[in-house]
């Protein structure tokens, strides 16, 4: 008797918690019932839909929604997650497996509710944390040039996730634990450029989906977090845009951080991995008052950042073995000297600096080992069209040897930061290669 | 006050040459602004100006037409041909610059080394299939001859097709292999591939077997033009429509 009456209270909060979470995720109270099909009413201006590409790009959407070789924005491009892969849509307007049947109003539920046109729950790897701060007018440029470019009839492949974690279910119940619809907004205290910029950073730029860390169950920060985290999967680390030791954006002029977005490169700085990526499809393209507006923006919460104590950078450790500063003093002068410099001071232009270079001075050696491991060049840009490059050592230098040479340069010239250890070395060399 | 300036000459010819010194020293040597220059993520693999890399899987560059070179570039981009380091280098690069690093290749001129196998050590049976093969192709099948379209020399054609000689026996093995297994391709239509799917495995190793026991003929370059002649019907070529000109 006491049994089923505990049982029935069981089952009675079992089903609160599922109205709960019925209503929380799908009680968005969007009417999408607007004639389909697909075409805005009144169909759009051609500032419209030009507003709509240059925001398409200031998202960065066709980097994701493009797969290789693949016609752009067509989607099916793998995106690897921990849980397992996720492939993007495809947003051209086919009306069988693009977005041809959609309207605005479906749009904007995706956008700002994270749900597809069929009411379901969309899986987050699609950012819809951030672009749920995008404004109406924004989502419709947006679906404006969507809608207006060629059709690409193309399926992407079904998600390979998992289970439970792909399902319905699952989730409803992430999303009440992490995501919450959400506009943007404007700072009372702080001007026009300064909220444009947030807007951008916290919304389309989508920033903070690799500058924060991502817990356990791959929820990544608030949109505003800045702090930096390891890109799971790809093994970059996106570093803290607050740190002073990592980025130096308070201390950066502002014409320098509109430089690194435009072109790639600024100075001895030089945007490689995913960044490289987002300079190549994003930031290239915006206008210069946009880059400025979000250079004053990341720079105000560097230097809000900056004011509060942080943790201390730990000091270089003194336990090399005996053979590492020969051996990598060694390897250094045979494949590093000749473009780097024996002092390790580069060439202005073309080859970094790397004595006082911050990206050599990181306590977390994942970006480091990355360069020397596969090389490559910075994004070719307007900016930057014929970019230096460097050569991959992935089959010339063992784990022990680029541990020594990275250690050797993280020791010299005044750098004074921790060994690396071939274990470093191979955790990333291990994780890729698939 | 005449003296404060000298302290400030004197001091300021100390800066010049401290700076100096340290361009000297810290400084990379002989830096110049080349091509050369911007393709040393290129040459650390298939050697020094492109000329091949040591371990016969890094092929040559110098010398093959620019239209080849830019496709193989474009084919790792667009997932035709694999290679991930190939493509992590090409992912960040436009196409104007990719077309300026393969004409960069293309125009340099270097001497070619020896025939890469000797004929003495290979079956004359496979050498004999290889050779009829790649001069005559097989009517049966409808193989045309490789010189059909890779030149009478078999030094390829200007601006697309790229010559068939001087490349290690492994290279060519892998890619005859590669195209058996659609790991590579070429732009559609895709007539490499409409080649190899009418061979077997035997008449491949034949064919590559014999074209690396070839030396290369005085004139190096790749053809301008192919000569006009009775030849097989072609299957068209989405990556070197100039074959379509070949009656």
């Amino acid at each position: 008797m006491k049994g089923q009456r505990i049982g029935l209270c069981f089952a009675g909060i079992g089903l609160l918690v599922c109205a709960a979470l019925v209503a929380d995720n799908f009680a968005d109270g969007v009417d999408v019932s607007t004639p389909s099909p697909s075409h805005l009413t009144p169909p759009p201006s051609a500032e419209t839909i030009d507003k709509g590409r240059y925001l398409i790009q200031a998202g960065n959407c066709i980097a994701c929604h493009t797969a290789r070789g693949g016609a752009a924005m067509s989607g099916g491009r793998a995106i690897e997650t921990p849980f397992g892969t996720v492939y993007s849509s495809n947003l051209t307007p086919d009306p069988a497996t693009g977005i041809g049947l959609w309207n605005a109003q479906h749009f904007w539920r995706a956008m700002h509710h994270g749900r597809s046109r069929d009411g379901r729950l969309l899986a987050p790897a699609f950012p819809y944390n951030h672009t749920t701060l995008i404004t109406r007018d924004d989502t419709d440029a947006m679906f404006a040039w969507l809608i207006t470019q060629a059709a690409v009839a193309k399926a992407p492949p079904a998600h390979t996730l998992q289970w439970p974690v792909g399902t319905q279910a699952a989730l409803a119940v992430w999303r009440s634990l992490y995501f919450k619809p959400g506009t943007y907004t404007p700072h009372a205290g702080r001007d026009a450029e300064w909220n444009r910029g947030a807007y951008l950073v916290q919304g389309l730029g989508h920033c903070a989906a690799c500058h924060s860390p991502r817990n356990a169950l791959g929820a990544s920060g608030a949109v505003n977090d800045l702090s930096g985290g390891l890109m799971p999967v790809v093994n970059w680390t996106a570093p803290s845009l607050l740190d002073n030791a990592q980025t130096g954006l308070a201390e950066t002029p502002l014409t320098d951080i509109q430089t690194l977005l435009q072109t790639g490169k600024s100075g001895h700085h030089h945007t490689s991995g995913p960044m490289g990526e987002v300079v190549q499809y994003s930031t290239q393209y915006l206008q210069p008052a946009d880059l400025q507006a979000m250079a004053v923006y990341l720079k105000s919460q560097a230097r809000l950042a900056q004011d509060k104590p942080g943790p201390t950078t730990p000091a270089a450790s003194r336990r090399l073995l005996p053979d590492v500063p020969t051996r990598g003093a060694d390897l250094y002068d045979k494949h590093c000297a000749e473009c780097h410099g024996e002092q390790g001071l580069g060439v202005a232009g073309a080859y970094s600096a790397l004595a006082g270079h911050r990206a050599v001075l990181q306590t977390d050696t994942t970006n480091l080992v990355q360069t020397v491991l596969y090389g490559g060049y910075p994004p070719a840009t307007a900016g930057n069209p014929r970019p230096f490059g460097m050569p991959p050592y992935i089959l010339t230098l063992d784990d022990k040897d680029i541990a020594a040479v990275l250690t050797h340069l993280r020791t010299q010239w005044g750098n004074s930061a921790p060994e690396v250890t071939p274990l470093e070395v191979n955790r990333i060399r291990a994780s890729q290669g698939k | 006050m005449f003296s404060i300036v000298r302290c400030l000459t004197l001091g300021l010819q100390f800066l010049t040459l401290t700076a100096l010194f340290f361009t000297a020293n810290g400084h990379a040597k002989g830096f110049q602004d080349t091509m050369a220059e911007r393709t040393r993520a290129c040459t650390a693999c298939h050697g020094d100006q492109g000329r091949a890399g040591p371990d016969g899987y890094y092929p040559r560059l110098a010398g093959k037409p620019a239209g080849y070179l830019y496709n193989q570039l474009k084919n790792f981009a667009q997932g035709r041909r694999h290679y991930g380091l190939m493509t992590r280098l090409v992912d960040p690069l436009s196409d104007a610059y990719l077309r300026e690093i393969a004409t960069y290749f293309s125009e340099l001129k270097l001497p070619y080394p020896a025939a890469t196998q000797s004929a003495k050590r290979m079956p004359p049976a496979v050498l004999q299939r290889g050779q009829q093969l790649a001069l005559h192709g097989d009517a049966t099948r409808r193989v045309p001859a490789c010189t059909q379209c890779h030149g009478d020399r078999l030094t390829g054609l200007q601006p697309h097709v790229p010559g068939l000689l001087g490349l290690p026996l492994d290279y060519l093995n892998a890619q005859l292999g590669a195209w058996q297994t659609h790991q590579r391709q070429a732009l559609a239509p895709d007539c490499m591939a409409h080649v190899v799917e009418r061979l077997n495995t035997s008449d491949l190793i034949a064919v590559a077997t014999w074209l690396s026991t070839q030396s290369l003929p005085q004139d190096t370059s790749p053809a301008s033009s192919l000569p006009a002649r009775a030849a097989m019907a072609l299957p068209d070529c989405g990556s070197a429509p100039e074959l379509k000109a070949v009656p």
